[in-house]
């Protein structure tokens, strides 16, 4: 019995790999095996190939009109390659074994690495057997299972025409509809070889109304990660009466008047709050960087008692639910709080590599144009014991923030969040419509204040922006109360 | 990416094979780098070279399909071409997209300002010792997380089936500093600075780093802010920012879709003080990101948006300005639907003020250094805004940094409530502006 023989790199200019351009598969082994063996030859800590293929259709009806259809195609790569804690990430469209020799080659030059001499043995990695999610949960045939253009035009005609019934004083209404079906290889020098189809679908009104200097816009959106039936599925008149009817009500709202109040948080888009004031400070990437308050409180109370939150990817059809992370690691359950203790942080490779937090298949990106980076999935505050008319009960003069609009959280922990849907809340009980409402605080401050939490979980389709670009998420809560927050106003 | 004659003959023959006799593509590459250092040591360097064509495709009945596609080869276009004239069939009917009549007409010859890139050890350098510097300049500034050394070298390109072929390219460099501070006792500061330039060697990289440490220092010493109407003062960024949120005021195919500020009849009418003039200006001599022609071929120029209070013109694209019997004005962003963008704000003083304002005079004035979370805080089709901001009150020229505010009002009615628009104008990414005196606005501090 004689071993496989060993490949040399003077050897690499003449091989003549066939991977196939329309599909990741096993033909990919031998090219990435030997690249990786390549990259690791030339003294890199880890490589890491990412591959990504990308058929995306954007739809949008403007009054009675399909006004854009807009079909993406894409493919691209990204090669990581470690030394020690640093990292450099270069990508690329070119997806021959040349183009991502080049890519390699760049990437290792960056780091200081030099390629092996042409007579050094290049020990190629045995990558693990292929760990094809696309196939083992039958996502092959997604794609063309969803609606054709034609139909998304039909639909989404339809559902404006549904907005058009049910709202008074428009001045534009929008529904439209996005396709995102994306094909991902990774494969790395620790053996990692998986493959993943992901179908990212999502829903949405925008609907504007004025009546003289009275105006009021309000869009909603709903998402869905599983199913290829989604449009067809899509139940736009109640989602068109919700939408106008919160248009009606703000429409001739009064603006808030700015001060410190208590606060009853919607469920489902209320777990935005939680999701930028605390849930990216529990990234691996914020402990890199130093920017969150909790780095060292692993273990410790950083929230009121009754607090509990979870991130996850596992969520059947939530917008934030993966099978795998751009890592190759598959997603997991991870418990962030629980009853006010910081049990976990969220971590992709970097964030272990630099941080010591284990990783949670949480490392995700936009994009081949993106490394990974730690970010979340579907995450939420548990339900708790209280009713949402007991909380409202609770609050003498409050505001009902019933639907949030976007936010963000700075360096030092400061948040910010606009409502695009807000209510007076005076002796227990809703009074008025308020608008113009942003809370304004600081997040290490404000987990000590969310005193009360409902029994009404519900989640939101989403989407974050950070280091690795925009991603599909979920927020989610159930009705919470925050004892005191600043609220800017007029 | 092939070249550009390639690729516009490849389109032909792949077009003509298909059938199809009217398209048009427009398409860059973008070649970048970009360090990070944290603490002395490199932490994450990229790099990415990357093409992409967006094609445009009529059939028979004139309407357009569109496709945009990463794979910039004969095979790649083939598909994109096919996908687009399939996606044509469901197409608008009415107001289609048509190729921009300027699309031909010739522009004055400027040689590509690309520079050599600098290697990536040597940007390293620079960025350690700028990150050392900004951590010597207080003991307080114990860390910059954000930072950033980046160069980019882009080249665009538009041609169609009648002819046009239009190409430019030019490389930039810019440096982003952002400092925090701790203090025990005191909550974390921060503050940043950001620099381009056409190359690394012309990066005003002092300057950045001064004004880094200059603003994360004046930020040590904080109070709160009572709740309150104040006189406020934006600056240059802070104003282009808001400015930039309520674009829509200016663009015309959003008032074509109703979703504007502003009506076609608002042209003439007086939307914001007399003392302000506002010019869109791709060819500014200071855009560092000057474009010569915008993505339908349509050659760029000086628009006056607002002179002496007045809103004097919208920004258009071929298609819009057909439907409002105007000229494009070289701000079309191609697509399905063809969006319409400013490039490069010029804001002027235009009356002549009857009463001139200083800093280092006036009493109980904020002044308004950087606006955030405009994504979330700005309702660009109400008007209104709420904001969180970075900045300080100024009295007789001292500077007291404010702990956490919001600012919030109508900007149609901050327009109108401008005081006074300084002299000198300062140089930021997204224009040149000087700063901006605006009477009572809402504060909320505590």
């Amino acid at each position: 019995m004689t071993p496989t023989a060993l490949l040399t790199a003077q050897e690499i200019p003449a091989l003549q790999y066939r991977a196939t351009r329309d599909r990741f598969d096993e033909s990919w082994r031998a090219p990435l095996s030997t690249l990786l063996g390549l990259g690791r030859a030339a003294g890199a800590d880890f490589v890491e190939f990412f591959l990504e293929r990308v058929n995306y259709i954007s739809c949008l009806a403007e009054e009675d009109a399909i006004t854009t259809i807009t079909p993406r195609l894409a493919t691209g790569a990204g090669v990581r390659v470690f030394r020690g804690k640093a990292d450099c990430y270069v990508s690329t469209n070119d997806l021959s074994f040349g183009g991502l020799k080049s890519a390699l080659e760049k990437a290792l030059s960056i780091m200081g690495l030099t390629l092996p001499s042409l007579s050094a043995y290049i020990p190629e990695m045995n990558l693990e057997l292929l760990r094809d999610y696309a196939t083992a949960r039958g996502k092959e045939g997604w794609l063309a299972e969803c609606s054709p253009i034609a139909e998304m035009g039909n639909i989404l005609l339809a559902a404006n025409e549904a907005l058009r019934q049910k709202a008074q004083y428009i001045q534009s209404r929008r529904a439209s509809y996005f396709r995102d079906w994306q094909e991902v290889l990774v494969a790395a020098s620790d053996g990692v070889f998986a493959r993943d189809i992901r179908l990212t679908q999502s829903v949405g009104y925008s609907l504007l109304c004025a009546d003289g200097s009275d105006r009021a816009s309000i869009s909603q959106r709903a998402g869905d990660t599983h199913n290829p039936n989604f449009l067809r599925a899509w139940e736009y008149d109640l989602e068109a009466e919700a939408v106008a009817e919160s248009a009606s009500n703000m429409l001739r709202a009064d603006y808030v008047e700015s001060g410190t109040y208590p606060i009853i948080m919607a469920n489902e888009f209320g777990g935005v709050i939680f999701h930028e004031a605390c849930g990216h400070l529990l990234e691996t990437t914020q402990i890199e960087r130093k920017t969150t308050p909790f780095m060292d409180k692993k273990g410790e109370k950083i929230a009121h008692e009754s607090l509990t939150a979870w991130d996850e990817g596992l969520s059947p059809n939530a917008f934030g639910t993966i099978d795998m992370d751009d890592e190759g690691m598959p997603a997991q359950r991870t418990l962030l709080i629980e009853n006010g203790i910081l049990k976990n942080f969220l971590s992709d490779r970097a964030g272990s590599i630099r941080t010591g937090h284990p990783r949670t298949g949480s490392g995700r990106r936009q994009g081949y144009t993106y490394a990974a980076a730690s970010r979340m999935r579907n995450t939420y505050i548990a339900p708790g014991s209280y009713t949402p008319e007991e909380l409202m009960a609770s609050v003498d003069k409050g505001i009902y923030c019933k639907k949030m609009g976007g936010g963000s959280v700075g360096p030092t922990g400061q948040f910010n969040f606009a409502v695009d849907e807000a209510y007076l809340i005076e002796n227990g009980k809703i009074t008025k419509p308020l608008k113009g409402a942003t809370l304004i605080g600081d997040a290490k401050e404000i987990m000590n204040k969310i005193s009360m939490c409902s029994q009404d979980l519900g989640l939101a389709a989403g989407f974050c922006g950070s280091v690795s670009g925009s991603i599909y998420v979920t927020v989610g809560q159930p009705h919470i109360k925050v004892d005191s927050i600043t609220v800017g106003g007029r | 990416m092939s070249n550009i004659s390639e690729i516009a003959a490849i389109a032909q023959d792949k077009a003509t094979q298909l059938g199809i006799s009217k398209f048009d593509v427009y398409g860059s590459s973008v070649d970048e780098a970009s360090v990070q250092v944290d603490h002395g040591d490199p932490k994450q360097t990229k790099a990415s070279n990357r093409s992409s064509v967006m094609v445009r495709v009529w059939n028979s009945d004139q309407t357009v399909g569109v496709t945009s596609t990463t794979d910039v080869d004969a095979l790649g276009l083939e598909l994109a071409l096919k996908t687009a004239h399939e996606a044509s069939f469901f197409g608008p009917k009415e107001h289609a997209p048509d190729f921009s009549p300027e699309a031909t007409t010739p522009i004055p010859d400027h040689p590509d300002a690309v520079f050599p890139p600098a290697e990536i050890a040597t940007l390293l350098g620079k960025l350690v010792g700028v990150e050392q510097e900004l951590l010597e300049a207080h003991p307080a500034i114990v860390d910059v997380p954000y930072n950033g050394l980046s160069q980019r070298e882009i080249e665009r390109f538009y041609l169609n089936s009648e002819g046009a072929l239009r190409r430019e390219a030019r490389s930039y460099t810019s440096l982003y500093l952002y400092s925090k501070t701790e203090q025990p006792g005191k909550k974390p500061r921060s503050a940043g600075a950001f620099r381009i330039s056409p190359s690394l060697d012309q990066l005003d990289i002092q300057g950045c780093l001064q004004e880094a440490a200059e603003k994360t220092i004046s930020h040590l010493e904080y109070e709160k802010i009572p709740t309150g109407k104040y006189r406020v003062v934006f600056s240059p960024e802070a104003f282009l920012s808001l400015l930039g949120a309520f674009s829509n005021l200016f663009n015309a195919q959003s008032i074509l879709d109703n979703r504007s500020l502003s009506t076609p009849e608002s042209l003439g009418s007086a939307i914001a003080s007399p003392l302000l003039s506002v010019y869109d200006d791709a060819l500014h001599t200071d855009n560092i990101a000057r474009v010569a022609f915008d993505d339908e071929g349509t050659p760029t120029r000086r628009i006056a948006l607002i002179e002496q209070g007045i809103l004097a013109n919208f920004l258009h694209s071929a298609g819009s300005a057909k439907r409002l019997q105007a000229m494009p004005t070289g701000h079309a962003g191609i697509g399905a639907k063809v969006s319409v963008s400013p490039h490069f704000y010029h804001i002027c003083p235009g009356s002549a003020p009857q009463q001139t304002y200083n800093l280092a005079t006036a009493d109980n004035v904020i002044l308004i250094d950087d606006l955030q979370a405009l994504h979330a805080g700005v309702k660009s089709l109400q008007g209104s805004f709420s904001l969180p901001f970075d900045g300080w009150l100024v009295n007789q020229g001292q500077r007291t940094s404010i702990e956490s505010a919001t600012v919030a009002g109508d900007f149609r009615e901050l327009l109108k409530a401008i005081l006074y628009v300084e002299p000198e104008c300062e140089l930021t990414p997204a224009g040149v502006c000087p700063r901006i005196w605006v009477d009572s606005l809402s504060i909320t501090g505590e």
